[in-house]
């Protein structure tokens, strides 16, 4: 398949001539000012870096609890998963099914993707399943929600601070720097460099 | 407000993106019919996504009949000392409002009851001013559109404030609290317009402003 030397604008259709973009660079549609392309410095390095540590801070935001609450002497804690689980028992399922994919499963498939597709690329060797694995996540990323459960739990602990004591716990710590990373592989990802990669090792 | 200067498109080209790789692939050469996949990441490629004003519409008449009882239901109830106290979105807003505490109130406020109503609104637009082929600012529609697209997941928030508070809050007697219907529509509310969002395409805006 000969690949033609034009891309298209995701947003308006405009045909736009493909040129050698500098590392650093953000190239912007001529019609609708759309983003065609973004380009980080070392974008390869970079956003496999952010995902390695994205995929430490997910495991321990997912073992310990990321709040604890004091009344009167008794107390609660609460980790992602017994939040899903807490639902589950309230009655509702469709809602737990809801918390469970977009602040453990999407952000898990995500950064498992991530790091299948660009550590073999850093080594120089072509990922396999290739197609698939991008499919995937550009399916799963827009349901990737851990800004918004960050947000979520900020809101939680002004709420029940009038009722009782918020003990914050150790994985409160890791959700904000899973966010910071998380964020900034996405930013940093570059679909284009990765098929570019990809085709020249082929 | 006079139409832009004519800009050779994809689609007139013979050609579309893909939609997940952004490859430029011709529309001409597959078989009437079949479905054309990407040579480079196999995703299905289309000119324009299929039906999507269809599809636009129809969700978003589900978003609006899911956005009232997402509104007028609790989406949790508070038992404390064998008192119960039901909570909809709008009484977590003002509860913070009674409070004092101004910036949570607006950010909550923003996030679940603006921001959904909102999009239904913009999307509807939109997806109104393409079918009546307006000409008007092609440009600051597609970035509306751009925007609408962003800021909608965070509507996901209140579900989230419920889940913590359904977990964290369960000492029996002493306090309790339960999630409610609501926050299933509220939740259906999200999801469904993050889907309209998505199946609206803003090339279409462009089709009719440059009358092709």
């Amino acid at each position: 398949m000969s690949r033609e030397p034009w891309m298209a604008c995701h947003h308006c259709d405009a045909l736009h001539r493909r040129v050698e973009l500098p590392e650093g660079a953000t190239a912007r549609c001529r019609r609708c000012g759309g983003v065609l392309r973004q380009r980080r410095r070392d974008a390869l390095q970079r956003t496999s870096a952010l995902a390695v540590a994205a995929a430490i801070l997910f495991v321990v935001a997912n073992v310990f609890p990321f709040l604890a609450f004091d009344m009167q002497g008794r107390t609660t804690q609460t980790t992602l998963a017994s939040g899903v689980l807490a639902l589950r028992a309230g009655g509702y399922v469709e809602l737990a099914a809801l918390v469970l994919f977009t602040t453990i499963l999407a952000p898990g498939f995500q950064i498992a993707l991530l790091l299948w597709l660009l550590l073999p690329l850093r080594w120089g060797r072509v990922p396999r399943r290739v197609p698939e694995a991008f499919r995937l996540l550009r399916r799963v990323q827009p349901w990737s929600m851990m800004e918004v459960f960050l947000l979520g739990i900020l809101v939680a602990i002004v709420k029940l601070s009038g009722m009782a004591q918020v003990v914050p716990g150790i994985a409160l710590w890791s959700f904000v720097l899973l966010m910071v990373a998380l964020a900034g592989a996405v930013s940093s990802f570059d679909g284009h460099e990765l098929w570019d990669r990809v085709e020249a090792l082929r | 407000m006079s139409a832009p200067a004519s800009v050779p498109t994809a689609l007139a080209a013979g050609c579309a993106s893909c939609h997940e790789c952004g490859l430029l692939c011709r529309l001409a050469s597959h078989a009437p019919g079949a479905a054309l996949r990407c040579p480079r990441c196999g995703a299905e490629i289309h000119g324009r996504k299929p039906r999507s004003l269809e599809r636009t519409w129809a969700l978003l008449l589900a978003a609006a009949i899911c956005y009232v009882p997402a509104n007028v239901l609790p989406v949790m109830s508070v038992t404390s000392v064998g008192r119960t106290q039901s909570d909809t979105i709008l009484s977590g807003v003002v509860y913070f409002v009674q409070h004092g505490d101004w910036p949570l109130a607006v950010v909550i406020f923003t996030a679940s009851v603006f921001v959904p109503v909102l999009k239904i609104v913009i999307l509807a637009y939109l997806a109104l001013s393409v079918q009546r082929g307006s000409r008007w600012r092609p440009a600051e529609r597609t970035r509306l559109y751009r925007i609408t697209e962003a800021v909608g997941r965070w509507s996901m928030v209140d579900i989230y404030v419920v889940t913590i508070l359904v977990a964290l809050v369960r000492l029996g007697a002493l306090a309790t609290i339960q999630p409610e219907l609501g926050a299933v529509f509220f939740g259906a509310v999200v999801v469904i317009t993050m889907l309209a969002a998505e199946s609206f395409d803003p090339r279409l805006i462009w089709d009719r402003a440059e009358g092709t």
